[in-house]
């Protein structure tokens, strides 16, 4: 069972979290023109490599905030976790 | 290759089974093939099956990283159905499942085609409303449906919770009575078996390290064994696809996640056909060792790891003794776990790129196996003509782009979601 800190809670198990997939996915910025290039990688294309991946949870049965996990995918490994304004770095 | 037949094996029980031929060889990789397919699973052997048979190209290899057998075509449920909503993919592995049905004689090896019946539970009023919708659209392509009262589906699954108390009553079923099972290893081998006797060298324990690509087109693979010059190369490899598409500067709508399976010990015959449960993601059937087959949702994170954790595991689990109370006294044998690459839209890529002469065959989500043969013979088309099988036009790359999504469930890019 994978164990999350959540950076504000601790350390939790798995359960009480959810997964939102890629955190490097940016919403094009509104009032100006956007190609159709531009939603086409917002909605449809992912980072999906094998190894360090920084993705969003929710500590849905917590304090149900979001926030970011560097991860490795072919592991599971946890390598932090950071606040979602946090430089994940 | 010797044929096998009831004579060969009695011949054979003569000398104890010492004279059996391999059945396929271990070729050292040529300089130059005319196509090279990566990935022997199942769709990758299969594609350089129908490459060689059905479209005369003869100077062809496969590149596997691990071995025959190793990756999802001996990891997933080996359950065939072609009971879907949207004609693309209706019309498509509903072909498949008519080349299921000749598929042991074609390939001369006995993959233990069993056609006994899925059936779909419903567990409210709406849902079997939503069934009967499906059934229709598949009666309309030709494909036998059949809507179940309660009592027609208490017949089949007497054990399953009929009680006032059930947590989630059974309203009926949608049953596709040629759906079934067939026997995976048995697949990848016939496949390869017969691959290799057209003259398709299998190469095991071969990774593709890179890509020589000149003025937009592919010159040859860089493999773990040296280069391979080759003009046509498709792509099959499942969950690793990214990882592949990453060398040739893609990106691809794909995410890869870990979905496992797990089996029971083995007990006397209980379950017939394949039954999925309509009140969470669970479906079962029974192996002719007697094991109660079993599988459900994703993890639900990206991962390349091949095992999951148990939660998830607990979770499925916790459906199956919902639908069948039984199951609670039996203990698990098993579980594991393969990865799958989960598209945008729930349906498969197979396509050519726009690198001249890369075809890409991927995106099978949950549903890959049942679709080994079509998906083999499809792809094999693409790949020999340049162009798509009307069966696979539909299941385009850039469909991503122009809208034409073939969502079936209607789930939308978050693919973690079941």
């Amino acid at each position: 069972m994978l164990e999350i800190k959540c950076p504000y809670c601790g350390r939790r198990s798995q359960n009480e979290f959810s997964y939102g997939g890629d955190a490097t996915v940016k919403r094009p910025k509104l009032n100006k023109d956007i190609s159709d290039g531009e939603w086409d990688e917002f909605i449809y294309y992912r980072k999906n490599p094998r190894g360090i991946h920084l993705e969003l949870w929710h500590h849905t049965s917590g304090c149900r905030q979001w926030f970011k996990v560097k991860r490795d995918t072919s592991t599971h490994e946890i390598v932090k976790t950071f606040m979602i304004e946090e430089e994940s770095q | 290759m010797k044929k096998y037949s009831v004579f060969s094996l009695i011949k054979n029980a003569f000398n104890k089974h010492q004279d059996w031929d391999v059945a396929w060889r271990d070729p050292e990789p040529k300089k130059e093939y005319d196509a090279i397919i990566i990935g022997g699973g199942g769709h990758g052997l299969a594609t350089a099956y129908y490459l060689a048979k059905e479209y005369e190209i003869k100077n062809i290899a496969i590149l596997e990283k691990g071995w025959i057998g190793g990756g999802n075509i001996g990891r997933n449920t080996t359950i065939l159905r072609s009971n879907y909503m949207h004609d693309a993919n209706n019309l498509f592995y509903d072909h498949g499942m008519q080349m299921w049905k000749d598929l042991s004689q074609e390939l001369n090896y006995n993959v233990m085609y069993s056609p006994r019946g899925i059936l779909n539970l419903a567990h409210s009023d709406a849902q079997l409303n939503a069934y009967s919708r499906r059934g229709n659209s598949m009666r309309l392509n030709g494909i036998e449906a059949s809507l179940l009262g309660r009592e027609e589906v208490r017949k089949i699954i007497p054990f399953a919770d009929f009680t006032d108390n059930a947590r989630f009553p059974i309203f009926g079923g949608l049953m596709q009575s040629i759906g079934g099972t067939a026997r995976h290893d048995a697949v990848a081998w016939g496949y390869a078996r017969a691959a290799d006797d057209l003259g398709v060298d299998i190469i095991q324990h071969c990774e593709v390290t890179g890509f020589d690509i000149v003025n937009g087109s592919v010159q040859g693979v860089q493999t773990s064994r040296g280069f391979i010059k080759t003009n046509k190369i498709g792509l099959c490899v499942a969950g690793s696809t990214s990882i592949l598409a990453e060398k040739l500067n893609m990106s691809l709508p794909i995410e890869s996640h870990v979905l496992q399976a797990c089996v029971s010990e083995p007990v006397k015959p209980l379950l017939d056909g394949v039954v999925t449960f309509g009140a969470g993601h669970f479906y079962c059937s029974q192996s002719d060792k007697g094991e109660m087959v079993m599988g459900g949702d994703l993890d639900g994170y990206n991962s390349y790891a091949q095992r999951g954790n148990l939660p998830t595991i607990q979770h499925v689990l916790t459906e199956g003794v919902a639908l069948f109370p039984n199951l609670s006294r039996l203990k698990m044998l098993r579980s594991w776990g393969g990865i799958m690459d989960m598209s945008m839209d729930g349906s498969p890529i197979i396509d050519k790129t726009h690198i001249e002469g890369v075809y890409l065959n991927c995106g099978w989500c949950y549903g890959g196996f049942k679709a080994t043969p079509v998906s083999g013979l499809t792809f094999a088309h693409t790949i020999a003509t340049g162009e798509p099988h009307k069966l696979n036009a539909p299941f385009k790359l850039d469909r991503f782009h122009t809208g034409h999504l073939i969502d079936e469930k209607g789930l939308g890019t978050k693919t973690w979601i079941s």
